[in-house]
């Protein structure tokens, strides 16, 4: 299918012969926002750090566009327009803000100063910042400044791993209002997150794993009703806003 | 429009450095009631000289450890290389039986300044322009020679993490040296006899037919050539190769996350910094006036590593101005401490041979602890800033007049 940005099939991580990732499948389509929800451990992680070519794959293939970027190195698969949101934000502490933007566009050659204005767009704060270094920012800054630098790549899909890791609620509601706008504005997103009623609420498609292996699978709405889902990741007690 | 500005007035800035350097050392030749300071034969010479020469690989060093992270201590290898490489290149083809007596001569019977000297004539202005030549090429030849073997050192080591980089560079330096020592070795390395008798920077001092130096340039050769690669090293940092050493230096796994191949670019970084701590050497042999494989132990590197750390771990203008200030208390300013001292008939206690290194040694200790930032921290002195600072205050008080 041409719609199909990414497509796993089957993938397995192992880290010294512990199975992290016991075979999973799923897809993403043009224009979704997906999530990876589950508990600490149980593999969301190293999935997306398969992905993205920093951790080889003991098994199973990955396709991006249709294409096979099973095993390739990040430097490939970066160029190929898959960017990555790291999980605890990972910004460049001793860059300045603008610095950090421009690393995020490191393999483009093209101009970058509409992405830019793009990112400032979204962040208006990180342009009042922008000659700080990065780690004089606050946690909330930081995460805007890690997907700033992300969009800077011009992703076809914009993987990010918790990025409501740590910060206050007010600040992730915010987050997840960029994520929308993003997402809205034609980037793909794969999101990973502990946070799972809010990850819920902004997803087309979600994916529970658990051990390792997807235990199951919906659109975000069915998710959040389900009773198994709202009693291991939502509280009995699901947080309607 | 405002950056250009400023690195032309800092590119400005270095000239009149420069112009000043060989005002200074000609300043006995101008006025011959100069102090004793300015007389040739000065500390002061001695003192800006070396300091010329440490501040390129102080930098070099600081292009490795404070801007990419990786904490390596092969610095004395590389330089070892450099000027091993310059000295058998460029010692004249007429003195290397004298040279290489031990051994019966060299086996590299050739020399890159009588080969010039072939082609533009070996006397008056030809020859000087065939010595210059030859040395430059020397030079860029010993950069290129440390450089190459850095790529190859570096595909093994460089997989090493801090800790481990550090103990693998300072063995395949120690182990060059002991390389370099070995007899067998006798035709090329002249074994661990030094090379000597090939061009150093008094060479380059201008003398008139009967040989009276008309115009010094001894100690200004030093410093145009550390300029020009210090000048390239800041530049390739404020590149976007620098950008991207520096998120190698900050998060490994951020930066590969974005797309930055960690090898290419620390290997980038590793044989860019050696090519420079070779030239560095070759520099320094000419200083010191001959190559010899005992004088680059790693004593050497702590030494340079001392001067990175006081200067600021990732800031070139901290390096270059420590480099300046442990030089010059090492080969100067501390110096009395090493002789009896009398005031008046009262003699001074403790001052004997050797105590100079305590009273170093607790220097650096003071400045270690309670500057652990170093003098620069990873900030930088901006010249052209500076400048831009300096005029823009001037037209100021003008107007206000």
């Amino acid at each position: 299918m041409s719609d199909q940005v990414l497509k796993i099939d089957d993938l397995k991580v192992s880290y010294g012969g512990i199975e992290a990732v016991r075979g999973i499948s799923f897809d993403v389509k043009a224009g979704e926002i997906v999530t990876l929800i589950g508990a600490n451990g149980a593999g969301k992680s190293s999935i997306l750090r398969t992905i993205s070519g920093l951790v080889k794959p003991a098994g199973g293939s990955v396709f991006l566009e249709g294409e096979d970027i099973t095993g390739k190195d990040s430097t490939f698969i970066v160029s190929k327009g898959l960017m990555m949101v790291p999980e605890g934000r990972k910004i460049f502490p001793n860059l300045t803000v603008l610095e950090n933007l421009k690393i995020g566009a490191y393999l483009r050659n093209d101009d970058i100063s509409k992405d830019l204005e793009r990112v400032y767009g979204y962040f208006p704060r990180l342009r009042e910042r922008s000659w700080q270094e990065g780690g004089t920012l606050s946690g909330g800054e930081q995460q805007m400044l890690a997907v700033g630098r992300a969009l800077m790549g011009r992703p076809k899909l914009l993987m990010m791993d918790e990025p409501s890791l740590g910060l206050a609620p007010i600040v992730v509601q915010g987050i997840f209002e960029i994520i929308r706008q993003i997402n809205s504005a034609g980037t793909t997103v794969l999101l990973i997150e502990q946070n799972a009623n809010m990850a819920l609420h902004v997803a087309n498609r979600a994916y529970v794993i658990e051990n390792g292996k997807i235990s199951m699978e919906g659109t975000g709405k069915e998710l959040l009703e389900d009773e198994k889902v709202k009693a291991a990741y939502l509280g009995t007690v699901s947080h309607k806003e | 429009m405002e950056k250009k500005k400023r690195s032309f007035s800092a590119l400005i800035c270095v000239a009149v450095l420069l112009l000043f350097v060989v005002f200074l050392e000609n300043l006995s030749a101008i006025f011959p009631q100069v102090p004793q300071v300015f007389m040739p034969t000065s500390p002061l010479f001695t003192v800006l000289k070396k300091a010329a020469v440490y501040s390129l690989v102080a930098v070099s060093m600081n292009l490795l450890n404070g801007f990419t992270g990786l904490f390596s201590l092969g610095q004395a290898g590389f330089m070892l290389l450099g000027a091993y490489t310059y000295a058998i290149l460029t010692v004249p083809t007429a003195m290397k039986d004298q040279v290489y007596y031990l051994f019966e001569g060299c086996a590299f019977d050739f020399s890159l300044v009588d080969m010039f000297g072939g082609i533009f004539g070996s006397e008056g202005a030809g020859g000087a322009f065939s010595m210059v030549l030859g040395c430059l090429v020397a030079l860029i030849l010993a950069g290129a020679v440390a450089g190459f073997f850095a790529y190859l050192i570096g595909i093994p080591v460089l997989r090493l993490k801090s800790d481990y980089l550090a103990i693998a560079t300072l063995g395949f330096a120690e182990i060059l040296r002991a390389i370099f020592q070995w007899q067998k070795l006798g035709k090329i390395t002249n074994g661990a006899n030094m090379i000597k008798g090939f061009p150093t920077f008094s060479s380059f001092n201008i003398t008139n037919s009967s040989g009276v130096e008309v115009l010094r340039l001894s100690t200004f050769v030093p410093f145009l050539i550390s300029s020009i690669c210090i000048t390239v090293i800041v530049l390739l940092i404020n590149s976007s190769y620098g950008r991207a050493f520096k998120s190698i230096r900050d998060d490994e796994v951020a930066a590969e996350a974005m797309g930055v191949s960690l090898f290419k670019h620390k290997m980038l970084s590793f044989v860019i910094s050696s090519f420079f701590a070779g030239v560095g050497g070759a520099l320094f042999a000419m200083y010191v006036a001959n190559a010899q494989a005992k004088a680059f132990t790693s004593v050497m590197t702590y030494e340079i590593l001392l001067i990175v750390v006081i200067g600021g771990i990732g800031s070139v203008s901290g390096s270059v101005l420590a480099t300046f200030l442990y030089v010059a208390c090492s080969e100067w300013w501390l110096r009395f401490l090493d002789s009896e001292q009398y005031i008046g008939s009262f003699k001074v206690p403790l001052l004997r041979n050797g105590f100079r290194m305590v009273v170093f040694s607790v220097v650096i200790m003071i400045i270690v602890l309670f500057f652990s930032q170093g003098i620069m921290g990873n900030h930088e002195i901006n010249l052209g800033a500076l400048i831009d600072k300096i005029t823009r205050r001037s037209k100021r008080s003008e107007r206000k007049q």
